[in-house]
């Protein structure tokens, strides 16, 4: 994977030393500037150089920031952790719920409502829903501000009020994944034997709920939260820029557009090991839930 | 490893893989086409979808009969104007018609999603009917590329080769397609399973025909009522994935009337002129809404969902 990313910013078009110094450049200062990157070096030495000082931590220095690279990428991704993981924080127990409760009342008005806020969730481009969002709360209401960007050096947890509709936004869809998913796991579920059995052995209805219905309902839906983790990563880019907030997502737009090399690369790194690392915890907790599931 | 058939979905397509049962069960249908044409008749939240939709693809042949002004025409005396009689939905930043802009913007969208629909479609077709007929090593080969593309999330996928191949409408429609091919053959991989060990297909093979035959002679004409289901949900995702490049300014360039763009140039003027960011995002809404109503109509009714 490493290879891909360094493939993939080996052929971004332009060449660097002409972006750093500009289109005047004479071809001397340019040659000079090319050996002091290093980029008169053949290709694979190169990424060997640059795979063994990624994982020394020597992310090397971005191009159009002239900071270092690693400080950067680590800070936005803390904030971006701040923000998916109040969206999670938010979207997991209501959406559980929720698909619960359409399950329960399946086919009647609560599950078509549920149902429709779901869908349109799922069929708005983020930056659509988050400007309507902002529309109602911010301009309308007055309840939440409509921009999310952050004092320099300031911890995203001192303006909590400037994440909450950035943190909407990125929960109306993952609402609807999760919602959904409980709501089609939890109907199967209501029609098995064992749940026939629970209710006729005179099981009161919470305790058949809680203890059959919603533990093996929840299986599926543990799998689909691992998945959003990917989607999330390309809803955090979205809603990070609608907003201005200073997140990962950010941060690897304005280097895919900026062609900062050192930067694009340490960004998609991290993107890629957290998703890795989130599919992996999913499957994880997936065995813990289901004992019929072991691991050697 | 106990849930890689869900941990693989990509996470976008959820809802079309509900309906997937269903789209296996009609390809065994007899009728094709006609059927589909049936249900949208008898749904009347897909007839609303139909009709949202055939406003859209009016303007975005004939906008010029329609908009008031020239969508790039700069009204300097007229700035983030209010919604008013002249300007029917307001002025954006350089006082240019924000009516006329969104007439005019539904013309790239409604060229670049279905094109970039059709090269999924088409080149998802060709390798999932290759990937169903050959099972063995090429089959295998085709199936794990598939995986490996579905496995990168979307939108950072899309936003590196956008930027490795520079932004433009026809890189748009390729980098969409590129990621829509992978789903479109996995649904087609599924139906050509389900009829690859039939009679007729059998009998193809003892004539002696050769395999291109089989597949779009034969094979193909079978299952194309789950392929046109699976083109129109794609119709939508192409609608929010450019909608989204646009907006994240890898699609077309600035002086466009680009919904996405549109958004993404106003959103700083957000606080004085919500309308300039309000009436292009409505406009996305109901083109995606109008698209969903549509594939919902074409996969449930008559389904009995």
């Amino acid at each position: 994977m490493s290879l891909g990313v360094f493939v993939v910013s080996e052929l971004l078009p332009g060449d660097v030393a002409i972006f750093i110094l500009g289109q005047q450049a004479t071809p001397e200062t340019l040659e000079v500037l090319r050996k002091q990157l290093g980029l008169n070096e053949p290709a694979p030495l190169r990424y060997v150089t640059w795979l063994l000082g990624f994982l020394r931590g020597d992310w090397g220095r971005s191009l159009a920031l002239h900071v270092p690279v690693a400080d950067l990428v680590l800070s936005r991704t803390a904030n971006s952790f701040v923000l998916a993981g109040l969206a999670l924080l938010v979207t997991v127990p209501v959406s559980i719920g929720l698909g619960l409760l359409a399950a329960l009342r399946r086919g009647r008005l609560t599950d078509r409502a549920i149902n429709l806020v779901g869908l349109s969730g799922l069929a708005l481009p983020e930056f659509v829903s988050g400007v309507l969002l902002i529309v109602v709360f911010s301009l309308t209401l007055h309840i939440a501000p409509a921009s999310a960007q952050i004092p320099i050096g300031a911890s995203p947890l001192s303006v909590l009020p400037a994440l909450i509709l950035p943190a909407l936004t990125l929960a109306v869809t993952l609402f609807a994944y999760i919602a959904r998913m409980t709501r089609a796991s939890a109907i199967e579920v209501l029609a098995s034997d064992y749940v026939r059995t629970a209710v006729l052995k005179g099981l009161p209805t919470s305790a058949v709920i809680v203890r059959h219905v919603l533990r093996n309902a929840l299986l599926p839906t543990v799998t689909v939260i691992g998945a959003q983790i990917g989607w999330l990563v390309g809803g955090l880019v979205v809603v990070e820029h609608l907003f201005g907030y200073p997140g990962l997502g950010d941060l690897l737009l304005f280097a895919a557009l900026n062609k900062d090399v050192p930067l694009l690369e340490a960004s998609v790194m991290v993107v890629a090991s957290v998703y890795m690392l989130s599919n992996l915890g999913a499957e994880l907790l997936f065995g813990v839930l289901n004992p019929r599931i072991r691991y050697a | 490893m106990p849930s890689t058939a869900l941990a693989d979905q990509p996470t976008r397509d959820i809802a079309p893989l509900v309906g997937e049962g269903a789209l296996t069960r009609n390809a065994l249908r007899p009728s094709g086409l006609g059927t589909l044409v049936m249900r949208l008749r008898h749904s009347p939240t897909a007839s609303i979808g139909v009709v949202v939709l055939a406003v859209w693809v009016v303007c975005a042949v004939a906008w010029p009969l329609f908009a008031p002004f020239d969508p790039n025409q700069f009204h300097t005396e007229a700035r983030l104007q209010a919604p008013s009689l002249r300007f029917w939905f307001g002025t954006d930043q350089f006082g240019r018609d924000i009516f006329s802009r969104v007439l005019a913007g539904s013309r790239d969208i409604l060229v670049v999603a279905p094109l970039a629909t059709l090269v999924g479609v088409v080149g998802g077709t060709c390798l999932g009917l290759v990937a169903g007929y050959y099972r063995g090593l090429v089959g295998e080969a085709v199936l794990r590329v598939m995986d490996a593309i579905m496995a990168f999330p979307i939108v950072p996928l899309t936003l590196l080769v956008v930027a490795t191949l520079g932004p433009s409408l026809v890189n748009v429609i390729l980098v969409i397609g590129l990621v829509f091919a992978p789903r479109v053959a996995r649904v087609v991989y599924a139906s050509v399973l389900s009829v690859r060990d039939l009679n007729y297909v059998a009998a193809a093979r003892l004539r002696g025909e050769p395999g291109s035959y089989i597949l779009f002679g034969e094979i193909l004409p079978t299952i194309t009522a789950p392929i046109v289901v699976e083109a129109t949900v794609r119709v939508g995702y192409a609608v929010f994935t450019s909608a989204t490049l646009s907006f994240l300014g890898l699609g077309v360039p600035p002086p466009a009337a680009d919904w996405g763009l549109q958004i993404a140039d106003a959103r700083t003027f957000i606080q004085s002129a919500p309308w300039s960011v309000l009436f292009p995002a409505m406009a996305i809404a109901s083109l995606v809404i109008a698209i969903n109503l549509v594939s919902d109509g074409l996969q449930h009714e008559g389904a009995g969902d």
